[in-house]
């Protein structure tokens, strides 16, 4: 765990281009911090580098210049492997898309990444999978295939998923995006419930100006660079 | 690697129909590589033993030559050339001088599995007013059993016959039947050199050679003596059977200067049968591997597109932690099942048909033994089918496994 900064993330001075077909700088000296239990949302218009930004602290962006550090762990030029296992471990990821695996059921999409980690049994974790489906109000769901749910169950069932490994913080990239209001409240609950009383760090990208400032802290981009 | 395996178990489960496609197509080539490459071994091994079975793998002789030196050679000194020929071949018979001392020594050698003698003689049936020319073989029938398959090749009457009883003649098909000789018949000999005899026929023989079934015969080695009113010792050939044919070449020369006689080697007296051999062999590899290839093919392109169905799944595979080597695995793995499934099934189905093959009536004049087509069920044709199968099925998968474990999820993710 965190000690000192008591900062979950941390980003310094990272720069970023697109070189194809001119060079472009998408996010240029940016740095900031999430602490433990801290819900943050990201906002800016669009092409503001908001989600380039996010897959980069996701570690699954790896070119760039500067230093992302989660966990106080540094992760400029770790190799794939290592980054494989802090996203498996640290990190949740929910994304505008549900991208859960059709082949699978509900209960094995949320367990795929547990039993990947093996820090536990399949049956504990099966058992947490469970948990997390029935927190979310989706318990019912378990055994159906994953394409036979509707659109905001599939985003709960994406949320149980990014938290089987009760990861540090949980990234989104635009979670509402694809949902109605209705739906959308429901995750924004969840996403606090998750800051609130599990501690865990929480980074949304979002343009939903209602959204952003419901959390606890928004910091604002535009054109590559943090101004709020 | 558990998890991977059950992963790569649903990916096809979900493309069932795609995926037994997939394992049918290197089941099909298992089972053909299998199927042609026993078949095609067996005719190989039949064609072969045709000859080889009944060849000894060295033969000892003594030719009729023309005398190495002329008399005029001995006076005259090399600046001058002769053409004086008039010592001819001497009339010496064809016996192999200490014949039993020879057989002796190569009894004592490690390399070889078995001797016999051998008595040919050239003699005249007479049937009616008809001589017909005909070489009896004196055999020492045991040997020839043991060694040189002559059971097999009896069409009628019993080996033990001939070994046993005096004055009793086996003759070539073609023979028999022009003579309209049946067992049990006697028939009138005459020798070279004019003795005659009454030999009684106690089998019919069928080398699968219409030629030289209507000239061979076969009698007890005795009897021969006999008849050439020679001693027990006089032999005309020795036939050497070694426990490797590869050394017969060389040892033929070896046992030409040794022992002072001809010898001949079966690689230089039958050297078609290995060429044909190889080159039947060579071409039934070549369509089995060109099977293998083809259903190679077939897997890398189901994977190419199973690859490019589950980019989605891919992409969250690997944000969720695992890693590009985990999803190599699991496309190598989906690759490798397809492949020894398709594998174990094509090599049962090599077998059976292989079975229905060897079960196809197959008759030939030419072949009394043979009742159905001759097929090769060695193991060794089974093993590398197999090899072949993991190893093109590896490949195939190893290029759509790769691309896989490249996909960027940042892409896939922010492109929808």
């Amino acid at each position: 765990m965190s000690e000192g900064t008591g900062n979950i993330l941390e980003v310094v001075k990272v720069n970023k281009s697109f070189h194809d077909p001119v060079t472009v700088p998408v996010l240029k000296d940016v740095s900031m911090a999430v602490k433990r239990g801290e819900f943050v949302s990201v906002t800016g218009k669009s092409g503001c580098g908001k989600s380039t930004l996010l897959y980069i602290l996701s570690t699954m962006d790896t070119d760039y210049e500067g230093q992302v550090i989660i966990d106080n762990e540094p992760t400029f030029g770790l190799t794939g492997e290592r980054l494989s296992q802090i996203r498996n471990e640290k990190i949740g990821f929910v994304f505008q898309f549900h991208y859960l695996l059709s082949e699978f059921s509900v209960l094995k999409n949320v367990m795929l990444p547990g039993l990947k980690l093996a820090k536990r049994s399949t049956a504990e974790i099966e058992a947490r999978a469970m948990e997390l489906l029935k927190d979310l109000q989706v318990e019912d769901q378990a055994l159906k295939m994953a394409n036979q749910l509707s659109g905001g169950q599939k985003q709960r069932v994406a949320i149980a998923r990014s938290m089987i490994n009760d990861p540090l913080i949980i990234m989104g990239d635009e979670p509402t995006g694809n949902l109605d209001k209705k739906n959308s409240e429901i995750v924004f609950d969840i996403f606090q419930k998750i800051a609130s009383e599990h501690k865990r760090s929480l980074l949304v990208v979002t343009h939903d100006n209602d959204f952003a400032a419901r959390t606890d802290r928004t910091i604002v981009m535009d054109d590559g660079r943090v101004v709020g | 690697m558990r998890l991977l395996f059950s992963i790569s178990l649903t990916l096809l489960r979900a493309k069932l129909r795609q995926s037994i496609v997939a394992a049918v197509g290197v089941m099909f080539s298992i089972t053909m590589f299998v199927t042609l490459l026993g078949f095609m071994n067996g005719l190989n091994d039949l064609l072969d033993g045709l000859i080889l079975n009944r060849t000894p793998h060295i033969r000892l002789y003594n030719e009729l030559k023309a005398s190495p030196t002329q008399p005029i050679d001995l006076t005259t000194d090399s600046s001058t050339h002769n053409f004086v020929r008039n010592v001819k071949p001497k009339n010496e018979l064809p016996k192999l001088r200490n014949a039993q001392a020879i057989m002796d020594a190569l009894k004592k050698d490690p390399r070889v599995l078995a001797v016999s003698p051998r008595l040919v003689a050239q003699v005249f049936f007479n049937v009616g007013t008809v001589d017909l020319n005909a070489q009896v073989n004196g055999i020492d029938v045991t040997q020839e059993v043991l060694y040189y398959r002559f059971a097999d090749y009896l069409t009628e009457g019993d080996p033990h016959d001939l070994a046993t009883s005096a004055n009793t003649i086996v003759l070539g098909k073609g023979l028999a039947d022009m003579m309209e000789a049946s067992i049990g018949e006697t028939v009138q000999v005459t020798t070279a050199t004019g003795e005659r005899a009454m030999l009684r026929v106690s089998g019919i023989f069928q080398s699968g050679i219409a030629d030289a079934d209507k000239v061979q015969c076969y009698a007890n080695i005795k009897t021969v003596q006999k008849l050439l009113a020679r001693p027990s010792s006089y032999y005309t050939d020795i036939n050497v059977k070694l426990h490797d044919l590869l050394e017969a070449p060389v040892m033929a020369q070896e046992l030409a200067r040794r022992f002072d006689v001809d010898a001949l080697d079966i690689q230089t007296a039958n050297a078609q049968f290995e060429t044909g051999s190889d080159v039947r062999n060579i071409i039934s590899y070549a369509v089995g591997v060109v099977l293998l290839i083809v259903a190679g093919f077939g897997i890398y392109n189901i994977l190419n597109m199973m690859i490019y169905e589950k980019l989605d799944a891919i992409a969250i595979l690997k944000a969720t932690g695992f890693s590009g080597s985990d999803v190599r695995r699991i496309f190598l793995l989906l690759s490798m099942i397809i492949g020894i499934a398709g594998g174990v099934s094509g090599l049962i189905g090599g077998f059976t048909l292989q079975n229905i093959i060897d079960n196809i009536p197959f008759v030939t004049a030419a072949l009394p033994t043979v009742k159905t087509f001759p097929i090769d069920y060695s193991p060794k044709y089974y093993i590398i089918a197999v090899t072949f199968a993991l190893l093109t099925t590896w490949v195939a998968g190893w290029f759509p496994a790769r691309k896989a474990s490249q996909v960027d999820p940042v892409e896939i993710i922010r492109g929808k």
